[in-house]
């Protein structure tokens, strides 16, 4: 694989998905009112019910919009990668996944270069949510914005890997929101986006124990820490790990001999 | 070398068998029909060809380069056109060819040369700005082949491109890569069609999964119709 070839083919794949994303209105404003919508609605009414003490990266006592803001960041990271899952089993079934696949390419490299591409898709967005953030009062620190960067890529990654993997298990566009019921609100409501694990544990130590084990909850620890100019090990190798396994089942799961491809009627998808 | 070698070829999808012991060869600068009707097999042929999967049997080769163990360089020989229509309603022509065009490591500026010169051979030239939601079927069929060739593929591959389309969209294609052909380029047409048969083409008649007749086409109708002879190779499908 000559490397100028496949950094061709990853600015091609790149300039699709920022096309589509942009060219998608409805899902763009819905990418970026839905975090508003819990940010200004749902923790301002739970301000009050939900009292929180000083935890780390917080050094005071914070609002529980301060909380909130890195679970939201990584619900517009666990959508956006649900999106790419839904865009791959849209692409199979209206035939364009063929063309990415019979790109004289690694496979690991197509699918990986789609997966950085919507990685990259989604950070504009999360920023501007950063910054309306602000208007509720929560401002971290100004280098934060940059030093949650790297961890927002590496957690967008690892849920787009996941949604990736998730892609070759789902048959038809239909089973979709059978995904959204089982797979992305478990995954958002027993993790650390919406209350601490302590909280948890105090109520359920079984569902503590389900939150912590859940990667997600690592990707907004990450993001969290990150936002607050501070690096957590564990969650960084949670989600190096999560991302490692996810994207190795996607890779194997299209793989021409083995995944699912080999077992699907040519005639049932694209 | 043959362009395609296909050699005792068998897939099935869990218990359902749907190709057996397929074997055919595309010679180079031929036009090679692969004609059946529709259920036969010719698109799963066809996914095993372009290595969107491995075949459980045989083995499957393009210009000597196996598609399950050295699949790059049998790629980067090929050029397709699938039976689905694959190109991006919301894009523009133009885009298309742009994503295309780097998927086989085309630089822009070369995409937009070759664009120019694929889409305006066909017709199409004119049409580059806009979203192909706005084309007509035959004209995203001509657009779809015009990006099959971009990249200057020694081997062609058309399944049943011409489904759909009016007559005369079917014979504006058709002549198109027939001229393609004539001037070097390897082409296995995929069909259910009979009179896209010309009978200096090589036919390949599947049905059920298995290869039914092979040879030049003139050979099959040398005393009957070839509707006849179809039908008689298929027990009457169509």
């Amino acid at each position: 694989m000559k490397t100028r070839y496949a950094l061709r083919a990853l600015m091609g794949i790149m300039r699709r998905e920022m096309l589509r994303f942009v060219g998608q209105q409805g899902r763009f404003a819905a990418a970026i009112v839905r975090p508003l919508v819990w940010l200004g609605i749902f923790a301002v009414g739970f301000r009050s019910v939900l009292g929180l003490s000083i935890i780390p990266p917080y050094e005071s006592y914070i609002l529980y919009e301060v909380y909130i803001v890195p679970g939201l960041v990584g619900m517009m990271l666990l959508f956006h990668g649900m999106q790419n899952s839904l865009s791959m089993v849209y692409d199979r079934e209206m035939g364009s996944m063929r063309v990415l696949l019979t790109a004289p390419l690694p496979r690991w490299w197509l699918l990986g270069a789609r997966l950085l591409a919507s990685t990259a898709t989604v950070l504009p967005i999360v920023y501007l949510f950063l910054l309306l953030a602000r208007f509720w009062e929560v401002r971290p620190p100004a280098l934060g914005y940059g030093a949650v960067l790297p961890a927002l890529i590496l957690a967008g990654l690892m849920l787009g890997a996941f949604g990736l993997a998730l892609s070759t298990l789902i048959r038809q566009l239909e089973n979709f929101a059978g995904v959204m019921n089982f797979v992305i609100f478990p995954m958002f409501f027993a993790s650390a986006a919406l209350y601490p694990l302590w909280r948890l544990d105090e109520v359920s130590p079984t569902l503590a124990m389900i939150a912590w084990i859940n990667p997600f909850s690592h990707a907004v620890e990450l993001i969290r820490f990150a936002l607050y100019l501070q690096f957590e090990p564990v969650a960084f190798g949670v989600c190096v790990l999560a991302l490692a396994v996810f994207f190795s089942l996607a890779v194997w799961g299209y793989d021409p001999g083995r995944g699912f491809w080999a077992r699907r009627g040519a005639n049932n998808s694209a | 070398m043959s362009a395609l070698a296909v050699d005792n070829v068998s897939h099935g999808f869990g218990a359902q068998q749907v190709l057996s012991r397929v074997n055919l060869s595309v010679e180079p600068g031929s036009f090679t029909v692969l004609l059946g009707p529709n259920g036969a097999g010719k698109t799963t042929l066809i996914s095993l060809v372009t290595g969107l999967y491995n075949a459980r049997h045989g083995d499957i080769r393009i210009f000597g380069h196996s598609i399950r163990r050295d699949p790059l360089p049998a790629l980067a020989s090929l050029g397709v056109v699938f039976q689905m229509p694959t190109l991006d309603l919301d894009m523009s022509v133009e885009q298309n060819m742009t994503y295309h065009g780097s998927l086989h490591g085309l630089s822009p500026r070369e995409t937009r040369e070759r664009a120019g010169v694929e889409l305006g051979r066909l017709g199409v030239g004119d049409r580059r700005s806009d979203k192909v939601r706005a084309l007509s079927g035959g004209l995203r069929r001509r657009v779809e082949i015009a990006r099959a060739l971009l990249h200057q593929p020694k081997f062609l591959i058309v399944d049943e491109a011409t489904a759909g389309l009016d007559v005369a969209g079917r014979q504006l294609l058709l002549d198109h890569v027939r001229s393609l052909c004539r001037a070097g380029l390897s082409v296995l047409w995929a069909t259910h069609m009979l009179d896209e048969i010309d009978a200096s083409d090589q036919l390949v008649v599947l049905h059920q999964g298995k290869v039914r007749w092979t040879g030049q086409a003139r050979a099959i109708a040398s005393d009957r119709t070839l509707e006849a002879a179809f039908l008689d190779l298929t027990g009457g499908a169509s």
